[in-house]
C-alpha cells in the first residue's frame, strides 16, 4: 500500500505528508508516502491525496500545468477506483466551477460550484479561520469512531469560499458559521474536506486513519 | 460553532527559545520543538514562533525549527520575524509553516502585503500591527505604528494602517499593544475593539496578558477572535487547559478536545 500526495506547486505538503505517515502508523499500516508531481506515481499509488491552498484559479492552473496529471488522476479515480482525498482547495477543485475572481473550471467530478461564504451575522469574520465542530449529514466510514456534533471534536478551517454541490447527497458533513458551510463532500471512492485534517490534531489523524482503512464499495 | 483561539508564542533566537517553557519536564526546555510539542499536547489552538535572530548567518535556523515542528505537531503554526521578501515566505511555508506574519517590511513598503497575498493567498498572510498610544489623557485616542520592538515611531496612524493592510489582502491581523507588551496589566481593549470591529478579517489580541481574566477581556470586550500570550504559559503560571476552561466559565465557546 502506498500514498501519493500530488505536488502541483500549491503550499505546504510537508505537513500533509507527515500527517499521513503518522496516521498510517497509528493503525499499523505500512504505507510509504510520496509527495510527487509525476503521473507515473499516481498510477503506482493505492491512495491519492490532492492538497491545495490559496486561490481556486491559481490551483486549477497549477494542476493543469503538470503534464499528464489530470488524466492520470481521472484514470486512477474513475477506472481503477482508488480512494481519493481532496483537502481544502484540493477538495474545491472537485467542483464544476470556482467563482473566486471570476469563473474557473474545476475537475467537475462532483457537480456544483465553489462560492463565497455569506454569513448572515455580518460581525463574523472572513476568512472562516479556526476550530469548528462538524455535523455529519450522510454517514461515511471515514467518520467511524470520531465524535462529531456540537460536543464532538473540532476541525481546523481557513477559507473564504465553500463548495455547494448540486446534489445534496454529495455533502457528507457541514459546519455552522452564520450559515451552513460544506465541510466534507464525497461520492463513490472520492472524499474531500474543506478543513485541514493535517492540522486538526486528534480529529484529523483519526479521519486520515479511517480513510487509509476504507475500502470503497 | 467556531471557537475562540488561544495561541502561545515562543521567541526563537538562533534556533533556541529565548524564554524556555518550564511547566513540564522537558529534556531540553530551550528546544523550540520540545516546547511546541508540549503546547500541542496541552491543547493550544495554534502556535506562533517569533524569530528574533539578529545575525544574517543564523537566519536559516528557523527553517529547521519549523520543519521539525511540522513533523511532530499537527496544528497550525504561524512564523514571524525577519520576513522581508516573498522568498522568505515561500521558504517558511515550504518548511511547514501555515501562516507567516509580516511586520516591518510592510510598514516600509505596503505593497509587500499585496504581493504576498497574491502569491500565496490571503489565508497565510498575517499582518503584524505594533501600535502605541500617542494621545494624552483626555484627548481623543490615537495610536501610532512603531517598529523595532516599539522603539521607532513611524508617524503612521495604527487604525488606518490596519484597514489598509486588510484592503491589500492580509487574511488576519496580529495586533500588539506596545504599551502593554510585557506589563501583565492586560490588553489595550479600546485599541483591540476599535480594530476588530472595523476590519473584516480575524484579529489576534496580543501584549499585556498577566491573568486569565485578561484573555477573557480580549475576546469579550476587545472582540478579538484569538488571544496570544507568552510568559503566563511558559513559566507555568497557568496551563493552556486552565486558560481555556476559565474562558469557557466566562461564557466564551472554546475547544477542549485535548482533555477528552
Amino acid at each position: 500500500m502506498s500514498i501519493a500526495i500530488i505536488d502541483y506547486g500549491s503550499g505546504n505538503l510537508c505537513s500533509a505528508a507527515k500527517a499521513f505517515e503518522r496516521a498510517a502508523d497509528m493503525v499499523g499500516l505500512k504505507a510509504p508516502v510520496k509527495v510527487t508531481s509525476d503521473p507515473d506515481d499516481v498510477k503506482k499509488a493505492h491512495h491519492l491525496v490532492l492538497p491545495g491552498v490559496g486561490a481556486f484559479a491559481d490551483c486549477a492552473q497549477g494542476l493543469a500545468a503538470v503534464d499528464g496529471m489530470t488524466e492520470a488522476l481521472q484514470e486512477a479515480v474513475f477506472q481503477q477506483g482508488k480512494p481519493f482525498f481532496g483537502i481544502c482547495v484540493g477538495m474545491q477543485l472537485l467542483a464544476s466551477h470556482g467563482l473566486e475572481h471570476g469563473s474557473t473550471d474545476g475537475l467537475d467530478w462532483i457537480s456544483g460550484d465553489v462560492v463565497a461564504m455569506t454569513p448572515q451575522d455580518t460581525s463574523l469574520k472572513i476568512p472562516h479561520m479556526g476550530w469548528n465542530t462538524i455535523a455529519q449529514t450522510h454517514h461515511h466510514p471515514v467518520w467511524d469512531g470520531i465524535p462529531t456534533g456540537p460536543d464532538g471534536l473540532h476541525a481546523y478551517f481557513v477559507h473564504s469560499f465553500h463548495f455547494l454541490p448540486k446534489d445534496p447527497a454529495h455533502i457528507l458533513a457541514t459546519c455552522d458559521y452564520g450559515q451552513t458551510v460544506t465541510a466534507m463532500v464525497g461520492r463513490d471512492n472520492i472524499i474531500g474536506t474543506q478543513f485541514h485534517p493535517e492540522k486538526s490534531q486528534k480529529l484529523g489523524l483519526a479521519l486520515i486513519s479511517n480513510f487509509l482503512k476504507w475500502t470503497p464499495s | 460553532m467556531l471557537k475562540a483561539r488561544v495561541i502561545p508564542c515562543l521567541d526563537v533566537k538562533d534556533g533556541r527559545v529565548v524564554k524556555g517553557v518550564n511547566f513540564v519536564d522537558l529534556k531540553d526546555a530551550g528546544d523550540p520543538v520540545e516546547c511546541a510539542k508540549a503546547y500541542d499536547a496541552a491543547g493550544a489552538d495554534e502556535l506562533c514562533f517569533l524569530d528574533i535572530t539578529a545575525s544574517h548567518e543564523n537566519r536559516d535556523t528557523i527553517f529547521d525549527v519549523v520543519r521539525r515542528t511540522a513533523e511532530e505537531c499537527f496544528m497550525p503554526v504561524t512564523v514571524g520575524g525577519g520576513v522581508r521578501k516573498t522568498d522568505n515566505i515561500r521558504d517558511l511555508l515550504k518548511a511547514g509553516a501555515d501562516k507567516v506574519s509580516i511586520n516591518t517590511a510592510a510598514v516600509t513598503r505596503r505593497d509587500f502585503i499585496r504581493e504576498a497575498a497574491e502569491k500565496f493567498g490571503s489565508q497565510c498572510i498575517v499582518a503584524s500591527v505594533d501600535a502605541k498610544r500617542v494621545s494624552s489623557e483626555g484627548e481623543a485616542p490615537k495610536w501610532e505604528i512603531f517598529t523595532h520592538g516599539g522603539r521607532t515611531p513611524t508617524g503612521i496612524d495604527a487604525i488606518e494602517y490596519a484597514q489598509e493592510v486588510v484592503d491589500l489582502g492580509a487574511g488576519e491581523i496580529l495586533l500588539t499593544s506596545m504599551d502593554r507588551d510585557g506589563t501583565k496589566i492586560g490588553f489595550d481593549i479600546e485599541l483591540t475593539r476599535k480594530i476588530a470591529d472595523m476590519v473584516s478579517v480575524p484579529v489576534i489580541a496580543s501584549g499585556g496578558v498577566g491573568t486569565l481574566d485578561h484573555l477573557v477581556e480580549g475576546v469579550r470586550d476587545g472582540h478579538a477572535t484569538a488571544v496570544l500570550a507568552a510568559s503566563i504559559f511558559h513559566f507555568g503560571e497557568f496551563s493552556i487547559g486552565e486558560a481555556k476552561q476559565h474562558m469557557v466559565d466566562a461564557g466564551i465557546p472554546m475547544r477542549l478536545d485535548a482533555t477528552r
